[in-house]
């Protein structure tokens, strides 16, 4: 039973991972209605300018707040530049962008930073947490900055005027014009939005996974996976989506025999799709209804 | 969160495709079939083996354009396919000492009922979490393989060396050449096929379910049955692709078939145009040689030039090979009238 809650706990702090990355990931659904294979790249390039920022001598929090404002700028860049020429191209095509931009982002940053692997500091210290051996403080401390951010977005999303707005540029992009919104802005500051939250993901994950041009690719797909499980168009759902996730892989790793640290992966998303094929818009996704 | 999004109304996520825009006149289909037999006698072997690549792959793009373009499925696990055909081949050849043109043949009908089985869960899914679904099932592929239960057929990590067969009946061609044209005969014999599939009534059923599943329902097409026999269709050609991908490449082993190549097979198919049966070759021709490109410009950044070239070709044409050939069909239409 001991072995059962210890690794429960443990699912939990690496759930933490996932649901920081699945929210990032549900955002800009919201915002553009696709999944954006490049997201994980764009959050590693983030964690390397604020890790160059603190090489340059820069304190944490200040190298965390330009970077967050980097990213921000940088979403909105990108979706100027390369995305907004694209609306009108089918859906598939822009899938294929989505993959020659995590392309160029990997090997710019392979370039610049190299693929050697580099410690990233935490600002919450890495002791145990109250006393248990299992969540270091930094664990802790990204669970706790994960669900301030959810209540952050709820209220943003639910009370404010640009929050509706987003949702229904989104949503039915030909009313929200017909009734005066922006859509094409809003789409771009759901870009913006997403590649900080990324950021944040990243800065949070760098401490646990190390620094690296390739950290994220792990990550990512079990943000994708977490996001989905809770459904895509629920940003609670996503993050009880990747603390689930969590606790799953640890699980199927020490109960299901012969399960070495590669079959995790495959366990996991097979878990997943079972219960897709239970829930087919994830445990708190709406089902849309679409007109014939 | 509102009520709005429960009446959003979407758009097909794959482009309606005319089932005439989906083939090549017959004075193209000539010229291609004629370059396609007369260009070898005239390269070096290597030349020979890529041309040889490119068909296999196009072979693989075109199974996944008939499953996305055909019947509206996106797949990213069409790489899972293509191992099991891979490995189908070289087990039979190696272990079994069955005739490499045997195991063609055994490898589309395996992978077809894979396919299909996959398909039955897949029904309950559409767009990205099919997507996901697939996904998962590239992933989990090569691990799979891994396992210590299948090592004594697979050769686990290792993989099996395969040997590449002689011409027959004496034929004074090198092992290249004959495989290539052993290759082509295939490949136009799946594309014939291929046509065909999609102006039948099963054809003409995939399309209606990719543009309206519920009309297609209410016309009383089988929605679960095409679904799941497009999944089959495609996986059975992806399977005989694997099976001369292994004889090709004399090699099989778990890590060939990765999530990169479904990604690649992906790319394939969206650069020579989603639903457009020859533009799968052009897709083949572009994930073969555009990384070799991008290496021979920058070593350091092959990455990045990959991915500036792979957008230069989805800004100019958004809708791939596809779009470049109709445009010069209007460009010729317009020359004849003068």
């Amino acid at each position: 039973m001991e072995l059962f809650t210890n690794q429960v706990l443990a699912g939990i702090a690496t759930g933490a991972i996932y649901a920081c990355m699945a929210l990032a990931v549900v955002m800009i659904y919201q915002a553009i209605d696709h999944l954006n294979f490049a997201q994980g790249e764009m959050a590693m390039f983030s964690t390397f300018i604020s890790w160059q920022l603190m090489q340059w001598g820069l304190p944490y929090w200040v190298a965390f707040v330009v970077t967050l404002a980097f990213s921000f700028a940088g979403g909105i860049l990108i979706e100027r530049v390369l995305f907004k020429p694209l609306t009108k191209a089918p859906i598939l095509t822009q899938v294929a962008g989505f993959i020659a931009l995590f392309s160029i982002i990997n090997s710019c940053a392979g370039l610049i930073w190299d693929f050697t692997i580099k410690q990233y500091p935490t600002p919450f210290g890495s002791s145990p947490f109250l006393g248990s051996q299992l969540i270091s403080t930094h664990q802790a401390g990204m669970i706790g900055i994960t669900v301030l951010l959810l209540i952050g977005l709820y209220f943003f999303f639910q009370y404010t005027r640009v929050g509706l707005a987003m949702r229904a540029a989104a949503a039915v992009p030909e009313s929200a014009r017909l009734v005066g919104i922006n859509t094409s802005w809003m789409i771009a500051l759901g870009w913006g939005m997403a590649a900080a939250i990324g950021s944040i993901a990243g800065m949070l994950i760098a401490p646990v996974v190390f620094l690296e041009p390739n950290m994220m690719g792990g990550v990512l797909i079990y943000g994708f996976a977490a996001a989905v499980l809770g459904g895509l168009t629920s940003p609670f759902g996503a993050v009880l989506g990747g603390f689930l996730v969590g606790v799953f892989e640890n699980l199927a790793g020490t109960y299901i025999p012969h399960v070495g640290n590669e079959m995790k992966l495959p366990i996991a998303l097979a878990l997943i799709i079972s219960v897709l094929v239970i829930k087919p818009a994830g445990l708190f996704g709406r089902n849309i209804v679409k007109r014939v | 969160m509102s009520a709005i999004e429960e009446i959003a109304s979407q758009a097909p996520a794959v482009d309606a495709v005319p089932k005439r825009a989906m083939t090549l006149s017959s004075g193209t289909t000539f010229v291609v079939v004629l370059l396609l037999l007369v260009v070898p006698l005239f390269v070096k072997n290597f030349i020979i083996f890529q041309m040889t690549m490119l068909l296999i792959y196009g072979l693989a793009v075109l199974a996944l354009n008939i499953l996305t373009g055909g019947s509206g499925q996106f797949s990213l696990g069409n790489s899972a396919f293509y191992a099991v055909g891979a490995y189908t081949s070289a087990i039979l050849m190696e272990q079994y000492n069955v005739n490499y043109a045997l195991t063609l043949p055994v490898a589309g009908v395996i992978c077809f009922g894979f396919g299909f089985l996959f398909g039955q869960p897949a029904l309950r899914l559409s767009g990205v979490y099919l997507a996901l679904a697939t996904f998962a099932l590239a992933t989990a592929m090569p691990q799979i393989l891994k396992l210590g239960f299948f090592e004594h057929w697979t050769g686990g990590v290792q993989g099996l060396v395969v040997t590449k067969p002689d011409a027959p009946f004496g034929l004074p061609m090198s092992q290249d050449m004959w495989l290539y044209y052993f290759t082509l005969a295939i490949t136009i014999a799946i594309y014939i096929f291929s046509v065909n599939l999609l102006r039948s009534r099963s054809g003409r059923a995939f399309m209606a379910i990719r543009d309206n599943e519920i009309a297609a329902s209410a016309m009383g097409i089988d929605v679960a049955t095409y679904k799941t026999l497009a999944f089959g269709v495609s996986a059975g050609i992806t399977g005989v692709a694997g099976g001369l991908g292994a004889i090709a490449v004399q090699f099989v082993a778990p890590d060939s078939y990765t999530i990169v190549l479904a990604i690649s097979l992906f790319l394939g198919m969206v650069v020579g145009g989603v639903g457009w049966l020859p533009g799968s070759f052009v897709g083949a021709a572009f994930i073969i040689f555009v990384p070799n490109i991008a290496e021979g410009i920058s070593k350091g950044l092959s990455g990045a030039v990959f991915g500036v070239l792979l957008f230069l070709v989805i800004f100019l044409v958004p809708h791939g090979a596809r779009q470049v050939a109709m445009v010069a069909q209007q460009l010729l239409g317009k020359l004849r009238k003068n």
